[in-house]
This record gives C-alpha cells, structure tokens and sequence, in this order.
C-alpha cells in the first residue's frame, strides 16, 4: 500500500510538472480547425460521452454548443480540469486535435426558438 | 416437519375443528375465490363433502397417498390474512406444495401467482410494486438456485429501504430428499447469503411456528427502515397433510403494524428553533414520502417556513412545479444555507461535500462554516455492517434516529409555534425570492431541453418532451429510474402524486429498470393509472424475460427505450482510466459498448407479445409512434417504442 502511494506521489508530480511546463494556451484565437474533422475527433476521443454528440450537454456534463466559449479558457479547462472531467494531456490529445474539437463546438447552430411541446 | 405417510382422516378432523381463530382472520380468508373451501377458521380443514366420499372408497390410495388438507393450504390462509396481492415467482419444485396451495386452494387470488422467467425480476417486480401500492408482495423461490438469482435485487431493495416478502422452498430432511437435483437444492442455512442485507429471516419447523413468523416477518418488514425479510419454507411442511394434533393449534396471529417512530421531541424542538431563526435555511428529502401523506407534510412544512425543498427522488417527495422546489438550484442553495434539514437522506456527507474522482481524489466541503445539520433517519435506527450503503460519516448538529414523515407533523406545528410575526414577513420575502428562482430555473430548462432538438441520435430533453405532450391530460405515473436520461422529466413535467416517480434501485444494481418498471404498472393497473418507463438498453438486457410476464399478465405499460447502446456509465469510467493513463483515449468502447450487432429491441419485444417498434432515429416519428403504443396500452395491454438516443 505505502510503495502505492509513493508511487502514485511520483506520478503526481511528473504531472504536475509537465502540466506546468506545457506553454500555457495564452492565444485569443485558436490554432486553425476544421468543424467536420473536429466532429470525428469528438466521437473518437469521447467528448461526446458527457456533452453529448451535439455538445448539448446533459447530467454527465455542462453544454458546450452555443455558447461561445474563447479558446484560452476551453483548451485550458481540457488540459486541466477543475472538477469531474477527466483531464486530456497534450500526449493524449494533440493540441491540433483539440483546435478541430474547438471548431466542431463553436459550429453548433443555436437552438430553434418557441419550440410549442417546451412550452407546456 | 412430519414425513407421515398415512394420517388418520377422522382424528384431523376432529383436531382441526377445535382451533378458533376466526375472529382473528381479517376478511381476505372469507373472501377467497370460489375453488377454496369455506374457511370458518383458518387452519380448519374444511373440505366439500363430494371429495370426502371418494376417499372413503378407497383407504390404500385415499388415506396414505393423497391429503386434501397439506400444510401448504394453511400457509395460504396466513399470506392472506397479510393481504398479500401477488406472488411473483419463476415456478420451482422446492416450493410445489405452496404452489399449489395458492394457486388451488387459495382460488390464485390473495395472493394471485405471477409467471416470471428470473428470480431478479421477481424481486424488482415487488420492489418497485411496494413503493406505488405501499404494500409487499411476496417472492416465492428456490431457497438455493433461486435466492442466489434473486440475491442482487434483494440488495437492491435493501439499500432502497423496501420491503420484499420473500418465501423460500428448501427441503430440510435428508432422508426425505429426492435424488439428484433436490439435494443440490437444498442447504442448510438459506439465509445466510442474504443475512447482511436483509432485515430478518426464519427457517419455520412447524405450522404453529410457520404462522408467527410469518406474521412476525411482516411486521418487521413494515417497521421503518423497511426491508425485505425471508421465511424458508420446508417442503414437508408445505406437502405434507397437516397432523391433527397440529391442526388443533392451528391459527393466525393477528398482525399489528407498529407505528413508525417519531423523533424525540426535544430534538424536534431543537430543529424547529434552528429551523425559524435560519436565514437560508434548507430542506433536503431523498427516501421521505413513504406514504402519500409523505407529500402532503413536506408541503405544509415548507410552507409553514418559506424554505426552499431540494429533492433528491428516492422517493416522490416534492411537487416538481411548486414554487418552493428549488431543485434544479441545489448547489447554490446548500452552499449559501446556515441550516439544513436533511430527511431520509441515503448521502448526507456527500450532499454538504463535493468530492473529486481523479488520480488524487480529494474532497472538500461546499457549506459555510458553522451551517447547523439536522438529519431525521429512520436508517439510524438499524445498520448492518458488510455492505457499505451507509456512505460517509455525516457529522450533522442534531440528529433524530426517526421516520422523518412520521416526525414532519410535530416539526411542522413545532415551526408554526416559535415563527414571531417578523418572522413570518421574512418568510414571505423569502417565499417572492424563491418564486422567482424557481420560475427561471424552469424557463432555463426548456432553453437547455431546446439544444439538440432535431439530432438524431435522439436528445434525451426532446424525448421526455415528446412523451410528457402525449401522457400530460392522462392519470399518468413514471414507473421508471430516471437517472440516465439527464433528469429531463423532473425538468420538464408537473410531477404531484406519490405514485409519479418511484425513485431508483437503491443499490445500483443495474437490471432493475425493466422489472421494476413492470411492477409499479401492476400496482398502477387497478387503479386505471397510464404507466409510463424510460428504459436503458443496458438494464433491459440483464432478464429481458419480463416482458413477457408484461404481455401475460395483461400489464399496461408503455416502455420507451433509452437506447444509446452501450452500459454508458462504464463507457466513461473507461474513458476516464484511459485519459488519466495517457493512452488509448479512443477505445473506451471495448467492453462497454452494445453495438455490432445493434440489439433490435423491438424484435425482443413482439417475441415475446408485446407490441412494438422501432428502432426510431428521427426525433420527427416519435410522435406518431407514442400515439400507437398508447392506443395499445390505454387497451390494458404493455407496449414498447426503441429509440435511439444521446448517451445521457
Ligand atoms: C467523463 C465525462 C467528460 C468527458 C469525457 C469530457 N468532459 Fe468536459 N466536462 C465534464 C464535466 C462534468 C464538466 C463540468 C466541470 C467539471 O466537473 O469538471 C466539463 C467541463 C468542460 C469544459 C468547461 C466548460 C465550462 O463551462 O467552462 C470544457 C471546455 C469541456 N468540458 C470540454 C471537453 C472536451 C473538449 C472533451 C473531449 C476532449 C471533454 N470535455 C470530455 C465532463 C466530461
């Protein structure tokens, strides 16, 4: 159990540390991405599995679509989460890659408006 | 457990007409159906006379190999005088003389035998029936093969503070045995693999012993926090004619249900003084409305402060469109609270704490410093040690180790006493606040259930909207789990009657969707209720059998499937692993998934009589689709609609 411990202490850190020494997303703007090539990352690497396939959100995880996030706060949230999600390294999950997801998010249409069935 | 072979006609009779319980054997005796003898009393061996001249003819056969009166008719005579509605049970020969008993002697009604193809099913069946009719049914199984089945749902139950009147057949006496397969059914202790999650068990050696126990099983069973209980049911005991001396002693005892315990009132005091004088005071039921009335005190308690109510489902605790449930506001409201009351909750420690599954996991608190905790918990009065349902230490200010509905009347009037005027004006401000929150909290809902609209696959926000639109003007009842379809009925629909919502499986058992569902329509069926399931694909394929015991009980239930085609909560744990470990983030699929082949549910469905189709991608067809499974069912019959879905 301790030498479990050590080990999961080490494994910490050299997370920690390379978390610290990726160059923080600090760019307004995103590296260029491509919505439909963003769309097949999004179903492979699983974003789909908590945010739904429309980044709808639901109880496994907040909505994405239609809100405009900026890509400093996205990409930064994805390489460390705060909360429930589980982290996507820079290994795991290539930044390129990350930029299409981004561009598949920011082209999910707004909702339709006065739907009668959401109205009773 | 007599193994006698002969019994001497006259001297049972003889016996059996001393005993005299009838003034103790409520009405369902009286009452049953036209095959069953005439039961002056029960126990009594009253047999039409037609039958009794026959044996007369023939000692050899009639007196030593046959028996008009086993002790499996006597049996009967008590699970009727329990009211006992139905017995569910996949048929078994440990148990063939109680069978019988019911199913002739006791004219199958009170109980009524239901044909189920899984102990598991029998169980969920009984589980979600109790929490719709507010009564157990029983489960009549193997004490080997059976209980084993049975074992998860009877976990299931347990964690869910539900009472399942199990009944189980062994066959005790070695000698007695047949070859072969009755030994391998039999054991010595049936219990024990369920005595850690099951309130109370007996191995009855003798009628008289059989009756009190039975009677005994019940009442505990009844007594919050309720449970399921076993009685093992010999099988000499239920075949073999019951000996006169035997017969003589026969009666049932009567059943008094004991009055659920209310807290002490000192701390009812106590909580109600903390209560008025809170500024953001709090009320959080998870498993309270044990009882329609569950409802009404709730009400009248968060009435009598303005309080906001977050409700947690494991019961139907809370109407979804009152003003005060404030629900959907949960976090905010328990992070600003300074007291919160918290009644029947399964999680105390995890409602104040929010706790982080990562490589490190860590925790912390989401309450301020100083917010005062008050728990009434009928669950601290009983606690079992193996199983670890109890969750974390709650470190709570006042703590009542009562049924919370039972203790909400005194606390009520309690509230209603110490609340000054100026006190009251603050509640009313509170009350305007609360209004408001809670009628963005529903226009947020329909915004978020309109995201995704036409995708296919099908969101989970437009199925429950497409569902709510068709069952709305109905006497409808969601017999369903719904915690995998993002919460979007409790969003979206007027939940107000104790029968609306049924809560969930208790232990996380998955495979109790599909009967539970089946359940609660039966309990719903005589009261011409339109029962309603949301169905996960993954729960439906564990014992799919039920629906058959749907189609041949005649059960209307309109099933819709959540099929996102996959066991989805284990797809993201895999995910999770995967990411945490930097490799192979794409194949979180493998082992998790339901595709290649697609399971064609509505296939599974027809084979087994039910009507059905499907499978449905286009959110556009539901419509049409619901309208004709609910012709079906408004005819009395189950129905299913497979629909392809979003995963959550
Ligand atoms: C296992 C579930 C899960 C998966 C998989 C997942 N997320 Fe999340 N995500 C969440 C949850 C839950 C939150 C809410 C915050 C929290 O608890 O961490 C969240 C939050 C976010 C946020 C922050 C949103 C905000 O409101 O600021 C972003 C951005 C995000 N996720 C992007 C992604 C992307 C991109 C992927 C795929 C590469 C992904 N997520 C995969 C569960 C998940």
């Amino acid at each position: 159990m301790k030498t479990m411990m050590a080990a999961a202490a080490v494994l910490f850190l050299v997370t920690a540390v390379a978390g610290a020494q990726t160059p923080a997303p600090a760019q307004q703007t995103a590296p260029a991405g491509n919505a439909d090539s963003g769309a097949k990352v999004w179903k492979s690497v699983g974003c789909w599995q908590c945010h739904g396939y429309e980044a709808q959100g639901g109880a496994a995880g907040p909505r994405l679509a239609a809100r405009n996030l900026p890509w400093t706060g996205f990409s930064a949230y994805v390489r460390r989460p705060a909360n429930q999600m589980p982290l996507y390294t820079e290994k795991a999950l290539p930044t390129a890659d990350l930029a299409h997801i981004y561009a598949y998010v920011q082209s999910r249409p707004a909702p339709p408006q006065n739907i009668p069935l959401l109205l009773k | 457990m007599s193994r006698k072979r002969s019994v001497d006609r006259r001297d049972f009779l003889k016996g059996a007409a001393v005993t005299g319980a009838a003034a103790l054997v409520p009405d369902a005796v009286a009452a049953a159906a036209p095959q069953a003898p005439p039961a002056e009393a029960a126990g009594q061996a009253a047999r039409p006379a037609a039958a009794g001249a026959v044996r007369e003819a023939d000692p050899l056969v009639e007196v030593s190999e046959t028996t008009d009166r086993p002790g499996g008719d006597f049996m009967v005579d008590v699970l009727k005088s329990l009211n006992i509605e139905y017995v569910a049970s996949n048929p078994g020969s440990s148990f063939r003389g109680i069978h019988e008993s019911i199913i002739n002697y006791g004219g199958n009604a009170m109980p009524e035998f239901l044909t189920c193809c899984h102990e598991e099913s029998s169980v969920a069946m009984a589980h979600a029936y109790f929490k719709a009719e507010g009564k157990p049914m029983a489960v009549l199984c193997h004490g080997t093969v059976g209980l084993q089945h049975a074992a998860m749902a009877i976990y299931n139950a347990y964690c869910d503070r539900v009472p399942v009147y199990l009944l189980a057949g062994n066959s005790l006496d070695a000698t007695m045995r047949r070859p072969g397969v009755e030994w391998a059914h039999s054991v010595q202790d049936a219990a024990s693999m369920l005595r850690d999650f099951i309130k109370w068990d007996d191995n009855p050696i003798s009628l008289p012993h059989f009756a009190e126990s039975a009677v005994r099983a019940y009442k505990i069973a009844m007594t919050p926090p309720m449970m399921p209980v076993l009685i093992v049911l010999d099988g000499g005991l239920q075949e073999d004619p019951i000996p006169p001396d035997v017969a003589s002693r026969l009666r049932v005892p009567k059943l008094t249900l004991a009055a659920p315990p209310q807290g002490d009132s000192g701390a009812v005091a106590e909580a109600a003084r903390l209560l008025v004088d809170a500024q953001n005071p709090v009320v959080v039921a998870d498993r309270l409305a044990r009882t329609p009335a569950g409802i009404t005190r709730l009400v009248e308690l968060a009435e009598a402060l303005q309080a906001p109510v977050v409700d947690q489902h494991g019961r139907m605790n809370f109407p979804s469109r009152h003003p005060l449930n404030q629900s959907e506001n949960a976090g905010q409201l328990i992070a600003n609270a300074d007291v919160i009351l918290g009644l029947e909750l399964t999680d105390f420690w995890g409602t104040v704490h929010a706790f982080r599954d990562a490589q490190h996991r860590t925790s912390r608190s989401r309450i301020r410093p100083g917010t005062r905790l008050i728990s009434i918990n009928a669950v601290d009065l009983f606690v079992k040690s193996n199983f670890q349902d109890f969750q974390r230490y709650p470190e709570v200010d006042v703590a009542m180790a009562a049924d919370a509905e039972a203790t909400l009347p005194a606390l009520t009037e309690a509230v209603k006493r110490l609340a000054t005027d100026d006190r009251r004006r603050a509640f009313q401000e509170r009350r305007a606040r609360l209004e408001e929150a809670h009628g963005r909290a529903r226009q947020a809902a329909r915004n978020e259930a309109a995201h995704a609209w036409e995708a296919s696959p099908i969101s989970t926000g437009r199925l429950a909207a497409e569902l709510w639109a068709q069952i709305r003007n109905d006497d409808w009842a969601l017999v369903s789990e719904s915690g995998n379809t993002s919460g979007w009925a409790f969003r979206l629909w007027d939940f107000d009657k104790h029968y609306q919502h049924l809560g969930d499986s208790g232990g996380a058992g998955v495979g109790y969707g599909a009967p539970a569902a089946v359940g609660g329509a039966l309990a719903n069926k005589k009261h011409g209720r339109l029962s309603v399931n949301i169905q996960g694909d993954g729960d439906f394929l564990y014992a799919p059998g039920v629906w058959w015991t749907a189609a041949h009980h005649r059960i209307p239930l309109l099933t819709v499937m959540h099929n996102n085609r996959a066991y989805h909560q284990e797809v993201m744990h895999i995910q999770r692993m995967a990411n945490r470990h930097q490799r192979g983030i794409t194949r979180a699929n493998i082992g998790t998934t339901i595709e290649d082949p697609n399971v064609d549910f509505a296939k599974i469905a027809q084979g087994m009589g039910v009507h059905a189709e499907g499978p449905i991608t286009n959110p556009r067809d539901l419509a049409p689709a619901f309208q004709r499974a609910l012709a079906v069912v408004r005819k009395g019959e189950p129905a299913l609609v497979d629909v392809v879905t979003q995963p959550r």
